[in-house]
């Protein structure tokens, strides 16, 4: 039995190798599979773990998911170090690798104009955490004296109510100054719905989720840019993740999301919320219409 | 305010782009494509990362 064909990504081809020992998805190497002057990058994956049941089963289970996004991403990372690949989205199988091809001829155009768009580009991570217990610990060294009587106690706690409201206005007003600052030194941009924090782990939470699209020739100076919002805001925290190959910006678009910057840069939290709801409705694309999703897990 | 790099990936962040970012590809010939999204897989961190006494908390998920 023949596996099945686990796509990472589509690129143009290149001339460097990749790395030998590298290793995919499901433990198998990625092979390069050449056809009308790209490159798809593919490997044999069983049957039995990703024809569409098992893999749906499998996406259930948050260690096999997270070995799968890992093995996807090791290959992406050296493709990203030899090339630009255009990423294909986790789980993307195809029965063979003539299936992979007719797929090719088929998407050829737009793979074409996504590699010309991203050519020489990569993604940055950029997120915002308001941390509010340290935000009040450092509230709470400011001398407020000792509640003297049960109204004075009152006060105080309305006090410290009302400084949450400060801080979490504090929180989203940097993150607009820093995404509009951001933005501005990137080709695009795409804000994320923010981080649940039982699964990210990270403590506070996430006010800003951003990525940015970034030629690599100044990369270093966007990251500079990120480094010097380092200022006194307490409690505030910024992440930086990357270089990412372009796996936010693969989406084709006849606008630059530019235009859409001011609305959606007032409120990052709320903005990012519709930009969900938005996401599949980009245009150019092709997408089958999408189904209404089930209400699950609502008996287990 | 301290601006961190991490060395290692984060899977949140991982996740945050393996599904809902890279190209989706549907049609005849492929599989299709897995339907996954990040509220789910909200709920499978929650289902691991909760003991089985305890009932997981749903409503807050809504």
């Amino acid at each position: 039995m023949t596996g099945l064909r686990y796509v990472y990504a589509v690129c143009r081809p290149f001339g460097a190798a990749l790395q030998a020992q590298l290793i995919g998805v499901a433990g198998a190497p990625p092979k390069l599979l050449p056809h009308h002057g790209l490159i798809a990058v593919v490997s044999e994956v069983p049957e039995r773990d990703f024809a569409e049941e098992p893999l749906k089963a499998h996406l259930e289970d948050l260690d096999w998911l997270a070995a799968t996004a890992r093995g996807h991403q090791a290959v992406i990372d050296a493709l990203t170090a030899v090339t630009t690949p255009l990423p294909l989205r986790l789980g993307t199988v195809f029965r063979d690798d003539s299936g992979v091809r007719v797929m090719m001829e088929a998407r050829e155009d737009s793979f074409r104009r996504a590699l010309d768009r991203l050519e020489g580009r990569v993604e940055w991570g950029v997120k915002v955490y308001l941390d509010l217990e340290a935000a009040e610990a450092a509230e709470a060294a400011r001398p407020q004296g000792k509640a003297a009587s049960g109204r004075d106690y009152l006060r105080q706690r309305r006090m410290r109510s009302r400084s949450q409201d400060d801080m979490w206005e504090k929180a989203e007003a940097f993150s607009h100054r820093l995404h509009e600052t951001l933005s501005g030194r990137a080709e695009d941009f795409r804000l994320h719905p923010p981080q649940n924090p039982t699964l990210s782990g990270a403590a506070g939470r996430n006010v800003l989720n951003a990525a940015y699209l970034v030629p690599r020739g100044n990369s270093e100076a966007f990251v500079e840019v990120v480094d010097r919002t380092k200022d006194d805001a307490p409690g505030l925290r910024v992440e930086l993740t990357g270089p990412w190959a372009a796996y936010s910006f693969t989406e084709f678009h006849e606008e630059p999301a530019k235009a859409e910057e001011p609305a959606k840069a007032e409120e990052p939290a709320k903005a990012e919320a519709s930009e969900k709801a938005e996401a599949p409705k980009k245009s150019g694309e092709p997408q089958e219409p999408q189904e209404p999703r089930e209400p699950q897990e609502e008996d287990a | 305010m301290t601006v961190v790099e991490r060395r290692e990936i984060a899977l949140v962040d991982l996740l945050d782009r393996l599904l809902a970012g890279g190209v989706v590809i549907t049609g005849d010939l492929t599989l299709r494509i897995a339907d996954v999204d990040l509220v789910r897989i909200d709920l499978n961190a929650l289902i691991s990362s909760v003991n089985k006494q305890v009932p997981a908390p749903w409503g807050e998920l809504e």
